[in-house]
């Protein structure tokens, strides 16, 4: 006989209190808890960030905007005594100097020329960074090959009746960026031969590569430019003059040849085992294997190292000011010895418009070469 | 006649000159011999153009007199010195802006890095505009910034900005107390440094035997015992060796203490934002590098966040850091020598820049200057080496 035992089980008779529904994990103030208070030096840090950001950008906004001149034809228009109240950045500094900035000493009745190329320059250059416009090759022919012969002979002229204007007076931004492109079109081909070189299997060429690269890395550019300056004039034959201009450009060719070298080796590198071997095997020779196989897709990998150096470029021509070439920042530097401009807020007024320059510029060509890696990226993940 | 030499007579072979081996030795011996005509035209030219100049040759400048003034030296430097003492004098400085520069760079670097990858956002983005600001502007406009803008707004020495009457800032540099050893300074120093170096080797001993065996050496204490003793044993002993020259302004300028030039405090300081914002890139790309499971496995074996960032994180992501770290060092001594663009006398300005012009002797001193920077260059680039086959021999 089974004798029923009292139900161990408890049945509840009554309901739970409901809970209240959990914390929001969603919506603004819990975002700005967990990403701003989250604890006690988080809070802390915010707070002092915060406050920094109180007690300097209106004032920044008020030097550059609120309390600036922005008309005037001398000195006395940013002098707070003049003035009567206190004085942010003095604007027609900049605009008196604008064109010196740009250009250097570049005759005025000339400058049209400078124009030219630089809109030369944009037109050819915007569609080539374009990824999906077509005709690339003959875009990158017409900047690489074309549009420096003619840019250099438009701007030195010296014929069809175009006064000459030697390099001496060349300067400004037109030289930064004369420096700077022809530092990149020059070392590109010879970083190249560098790369291939130094992966040579022929022991001489794979040596003499290795030291050229890792000599010009090894000095600082300045070092470069004053060999360029002073030792190279007496490595020529006596008859020889080099402007100076020039001589700089052979000494910025040099050291970029180098890192570039360095960049496309790494592409060189990335590329696959099979693609050497399946290149030979289809029967085609070193140079074709090279250049038919390998360097299309190397080059088309190390496109962001090659902008990325061409950023190092940008802003290492700055270093021409050391050798008495006045670039964008040299002239800058011209302009702040100027008496007529001698004002407290003159040096501020000009290092804000040159950073805002070197910015911008700097800035955008990085961009650029992130969206080419996304690119590339996805090229390869496919 | 063997087969095979009958078989290679029959067929017939390609000509020598399309013979892969001939080629590379052709190739290679044309290649020399062309780097070695250019070198010979390159030391006629270097010859006649130097005799037509008459510009002396040889190092024999060293021993002359130098006969200008360097406004900052570690040694003892007049004018009347000689060159090869301006040699000397620059390398020590352009030494000293490396070292400052590439200790600070390091600290700031480390600490942007690291709180790009904070949690609090707007730490982060505090971060990540810093490196993108300071990267894309030039160095040499930056030092420019600070020499001109900055260093020369600040107020003339009569009436400098002064931080608790300790510090002097002015447009003649930074005035700061001068420390003046007496008798038995070098006791009380050279006994600190021996603790020091004691209380290393203690250290690594104990983690030595703790390796081997797993127990835990009661160190801690000893070391902390060991740096604290001897100096103040020597202390006692010798009295307070060490005394403060104050600074102090008589007239318009300051008596007293040492001035910091401005110079060198704006070379440094560009220096230092400028290759922090690198450094603090090189550090987030490491920290990033190390798989999220790496962090989780630690966790799951019990280690706290402070443990697990310490023993797993952080020697994982070195092994990514410093390979590129490197080559921040050196680009930040290789930079040092834009120095001569606001007139520090580090090696290059006083080298290159002043004992060329007075001596001319373009060849040998551009030469001297480029190997300097390649020794320099050389020797970190084998220390990292070195130190990054220790760290990073085991892949993960």
């Amino acid at each position: 006989m089974s004798h029923v035992t009292a139900p161990r089980a408890f049945v509840r008779t009554t309901l739970i209190t409901p809970k209240s529904a959990p914390r929001s994990s969603m919506g603004v103030l819990v975002r700005m808890r967990q990403r701003l208070f989250a604890g006690w030096l988080s809070a802390g840090l915010t707070i002092a960030l915060l406050s920094l950001i109180f007690f300097t950008l209106p004032a920044l906004v008020r030097f550059l905007l609120i309390d600036a001149v922005w008309t005037g034809t001398d000195r006395e228009a940013c002098d707070p005594m003049k003035v009567g109240h206190a004085v942010g950045a003095c604007w027609p500094f900049i605009a008196a100097k604008f064109a010196q900035l740009i250009c250097g000493f570049y005759p005025a009745d000339q400058r049209w020329r400078v124009t030219v190329v630089f809109a030369v320059a944009v037109a050819l250059l915007a569609p080539l960074l374009a990824p999906n416009l077509p005709y690339k090759r003959a875009n990158m022919l017409a900047f690489f090959g074309v549009f420096p012969v003619l840019a250099v002979g438009l701007l030195r002229g010296g014929f069809f009746g175009l006064p000459s204007v030697e390099t001496q007076l060349w300067g400004g931004l037109l030289v930064t960026l004369v420096i700077a492109v022809t530092g990149i079109v020059a070392s590109l081909p010879l970083g190249i031969v560098l790369a291939l070189g130094r992966r040579s299997p022929l022991p001489i060429v794979r040596i003499l590569s290795i030291v050229f690269i890792e000599f010009w890395r090894g000095v600082p550019l300045i070092t470069v430019l004053f060999f360029a300056t002073y030792m190279l004039p007496l490595f020529l034959p006596n008859r020889w003059t080099v402007d100076a201009l020039l001589r700089a450009l052979i000494g910025v060719v040099l050291f970029s040849a180098a890192y570039m070298a360095e960049v496309v080796r790494g592409g060189l590198q990335a590329i696959p085992r099979a693609q050497f071997e399946s290149a030979m095997a289809l029967g085609l020779g070193y140079w074709q294997m090279t250049g038919l196989v390998i360097l299309p897709q190397a080059l088309r990998l190390v496109i962001p190292g090659i902008v990325n150096t061409f950023i190092g470029l940008f802003k290492d021509t700055t270093l021409v000011l050391i050798v008495a070439i006045f670039d964008f920042l040299g002239q800058l530097r011209a302009a702040f010895a100027d008496p007529n401009w001698a004002t407290p807020t003159t040096l501020f007024t000009g290092f804000a418009f040159a950073g805002f320059v070197y910015f911008c510029f700097c800035f955008a060509m990085s961009r650029y070469s992130q969206f080419i890696e996304r690119r590339v990226e996805v090229g390869r993940q496919r | 006649m063997p087969l095979e030499a009958r078989i290679r007579r029959s067929v017939p072979q390609p000509p020598i000159y399309n013979n892969p081996q001939v080629r590379a030795a052709f190739y290679q011996v044309a290649l020399l011999a062309a780097v070695l005509c250019l070198g010979y035209a390159v030391f006629t030219n270097a010859r006649d153009n130097l005799a037509a100049r008459h510009i002396a040759s040889g190092f024999g400048f060293f021993e002359n007199t130098a006969g200008f003034g360097v406004n900052q030296s570690l040694i003892s430097y007049s004018e009347t010195d000689t060159y090869g003492r301006v040699f000397i004098v620059g390398l020590l400085n352009t030494l000293l802006v490396a070292a400052v520069g590439i200790v600070f760079a390091t600290v700031v670097g480390f600490i942007v890095g690291i709180a790009r990858l904070s949690n609090n956002w707007l730490l982060a983005r505090f971060a990540a505009a810093y490196v993108e600001v300071i990267r894309n502007l030039p160095l040499l406009f930056q030092i420019l910034f600070w020499y001109l803008a900055v260093l020369g707004a600040l107020p003339a020495p009569r009436r400098s900005i002064s931080l608790f009457d300790v510090v002097f800032l002015s447009n003649r540099g930074i005035i700061v107390p001068r420390p003046m050893l007496g008798s038995g300074a070098g006791i009380v120093i050279g006994s600190m440094v021996m603790a020091i170096a004691m209380a290393f080797v203690l250290h690594i001993l104990a983690e030595r035997r703790r390796s081997a065996t797993g127990r835990k050496s009661p160190s801690l204490p000893i070391r902390i015992g060991l740096i604290v003793a001897p100096p103040l044993v020597a202390l006692a002993v010798w009295g307070i060796p060490i005394t403060l020259e104050w600074p102090e302004l008589r007239g318009f300028n300051f008596v007293g203490g040492d001035r910091i030039i401005p110079e060198f405090v704006a070379l440094v300081v560009a220096l230092i934002i400028y290759t922090a914002s690198f450094i603090a890139e090189i550090v987030r790309a490491g920290l990033l590098a190390v798989p999220r499971g790496q962090v989780e496995a630690a966790y799951s074996l019990g280690l706290r966040p402070a443990a697990a960032l310490r023993l797993i994180v952080v020697p994982q992501a070195l092994r990514v850091i410093i390979p590129p770290l490197t080559s921040q060092y050196l680009n930040l001594t290789k930079n040092s020598s834009l120095a001569v663009a606001i007139g520090y006398p580090d090696f290059f300005a006083v080298f290159a820049g002043t004992t060329l012009n007075q001596t001319g002797q373009a060849i040998e001193i551009i030469a001297i200057t480029m190997g300097v920077y390649l020794a320099i260059s050389l020797v970190t680039s084998l220390l990292m080496n070195w130190y990054n086959a220790r760290v990073g021999s085991v892949k993960w």
